[in-house]
């Protein structure tokens, strides 16, 4: 068959089933994350059908996938945003950082991976999905809860650390030594500080450099924007998927809002891509050895990040159900770990079975978080003695009625 | 009144009160313009019994019920002591045939005797409002009358 028509035939047929696998997940209410994994699976090396005209494209839009998650996730929140909330909950996310990073570090170094294995692995483990988290903070009536604040500023003290970890890791993974990795840090550091000062003072001359009316002129703007701006960060080794980020940082206002609106159909699109691109280049006959150990860490980083939440929710003056709420509430994870896992695999210097144990991993953590959150409140309640009834004057009604 | 604000990194910033009776009632402005409205449960006033999302035209709507439902009754307090006074709210619908129109078209006071006290519009009150004032839908007039000039000020918004 002509290589052209193979690759529109295959991709468009992936691409369909990715249609059919996120109605499922909408269906029953779950996050198509690890519906897009076992789907990529099944297609990839070792799967069921192997596909091979649509890899070259998988890949670089895979890569897009990866930048345009960045950006959104710099959309979404201000300059100003993140630097209150890192003044306001530094702590919280630092004994976040510990308690999640460890598991997956000590695991890689216990199975041998070496201290770059150990760097993936704990960035894997220690970031929670924020897409994930938001969903089920919407999805279960929890906008007003009083310690939804609390875990929103954990979840954007973890995307800052990713600015910060996302360049080192890069740096590592191209094999630089001490001395270059510092290098790196020190630049990484530079330019996440001077893009937050730029964004907080100027945020609003960088929306109207990309801003227009015209929404094609809008879409082109931002999107040539990223890539050049995530393509300059990579050739600085500063990564580029950082480099979308900080650009998504900069960008404020109605200008964020519109570029979110905007941008939402193609990040879907090839975030899904890049999902099933990382499917693609797993083996699935790598996950049975590593099962067993995907399930303890996973077991071991929920209870690390309930621990974060009740520790956090506890100094916001939470009582305990809304301690654990904010506890569960982190346990998902999903896109971020699979980034860190997609660049520590692409770049070749890390054992193919990390890719095998992040995707069981994330694959757990992606169906066991949304179900923890939902289920948490009932199980503390029943643990706890009945509480007091209500007083007469005092009736309960369901405002939904 | 003490109503907290709290930022919502990425969703919007909360307004919040605890009620007399120990519920946390609130709203979260969302980002995207919406409102979500809540109230906490009875046992637990970290968490919400119910979470409402709004449009700003359903959120315009509920703050002139809570507004006029406040100035009714003040009204009614005041008007106690005269026998055959009462006050009523009557709300304007898109097919009023005074929708879009001037108040005062209506003729209320000539051909009912009743007084249009205040306007309830988006959360605000229009206190007093003069013939000149052009009703929109959703807006709530509080009226003082007796009980039959209501009706038939009633039948006039209505029916012109």
């Amino acid at each position: 068959m002509d290589p052209l028509a193979l690759t529109l035939i295959e991709l468009g047929a992936v691409v369909f089933c990715l249609g059919l696998l996120a109605r499922l997940a909408g269906r029953i209410g779950m996050s198509p994350i690890p519906l897009y994994l076992v789907g990529g699976l099944a297609f990839g090396a070792g799967g069921l059908i192997k596909l091979d005209g649509m890899h070259e494209f998988a890949h670089l839009s895979g890569e897009i996938g990866v930048i345009l998650l960045l950006l959104m996730l710099g959309l979404e929140y201000t300059a100003a945003e993140l630097v209150t909330g890192l003044r306001r909950s530094w702590q919280a996310g630092v004994l976040d950082l510990v308690l999640n990073f460890l598991p997956g570090a000590g695991l890689a170094v216990w199975l041998g991976w070496g201290l770059v294995g150990a760097i993936v692995m704990g960035g894997v483990t220690y970031i929670s999905s924020s897409g994930i988290a938001a969903k089920v903070i919407t999805d279960l009536g929890r906008i007003g809860n009083r310690e939804t604040p609390v875990v929103l500023a954990i979840l954007v003290f973890e995307d800052l650390t990713m600015a910060i970890y996302l360049p080192i890791l890069t740096a590592i993974l191209a094999g630089v030594g001490f001395l270059g990795g510092l290098q790196t840090v020190g630049i990484a550091l530079a330019v996440v500080t001077f893009v937050l000062m730029v964004a907080l003072k100027h945020g609003h001359r960088v929306s109207q450099a990309v801003h227009s009316e015209n929404s094609e002129v809008f879409l082109l703007n931002l999107l040539g924007a990223a890539l050049l701006v995530a393509g300059v960060a990579s050739a600085l080794q500063v990564s580029a998927a950082v480099g979308a980020f900080m650009l998504g940082i900069a960008i404020s206002g109605a200008t964020a809002h519109s570029a979110t609106r905007i941008l939402e159909p193609l990040r879907d699109l090839f975030a899904a891509i890049f999902f099933v691109a990382f499917g693609l280049n797993t083996d699935p006959s790598n996950i049975p050895p590593v099962l067993g150990w995907a399930i303890l860490l996973a077991l071991l980083t929920a209870l690390t990040k309930i621990l974060t939440g009740f520790w956090a929710a506890k100094r916001g003056g939470i009582a305990v159900p809304g301690r654990f709420r904010a506890g569960a509430e982190l346990i998902a994870r999903g896109e971020f770990s699979i980034v860190i896992a997609g660049l520590a695999v692409t770049s070749g210097t890390v054992p193919r079975e990390i890719a095998a144990l992040a995707t069981a991993y994330v694959l757990l953590m992606a169906i066991l978080g949304p179900l923890a959150a939902r289920f948490v409140e009932p199980v503390v309640k029943a643990f706890r003695k009945s509480p007091r009834k209500p007083k007469a004057s005092e009736p309960i009604s369901s405002l939904e009625a | 009144m003490n109503v907290d604000e709290t930022e919502l990194p990425g969703l919007g910033v909360r307004k919040d009160f605890i009620t007399a009776s120990g519920r946390r009632i609130g709203v979260v402005e969302m980002r995207e313009g919406e409102t979500e409205l809540f109230v906490s449960t009875w046992d637990d006033p970290d968490t919400c019994q119910a979470s409402i999302p709004l449009t700003a035209d359903e959120a315009a709507a509920l703050g002139n019920l809570l507004g006029g439902q406040h100035i009714a009754m003040r009204l009614a307090e005041a008007h106690k002591e005269i026998p055959g006074i009462a006050t009523r709210q009557f709300s304007i619908t898109a097919d009023s045939p005074f929708n879009n129109q001037p108040m005062g078209k209506a003729q209320i006071r000539t051909r009912s005797g009743v007084s249009i006290v205040a306007i309830m519009r988006e959360g605000e009150v229009v206190p007093s409002p003069a013939p000149d004032v052009v009703l929109h839908t959703g807006d709530l007039l509080v009226a003082v009358g007796t009980q039959e000039g209501l009706d038939s000020a009633a039948a006039i918004l209505r029916n012109g």
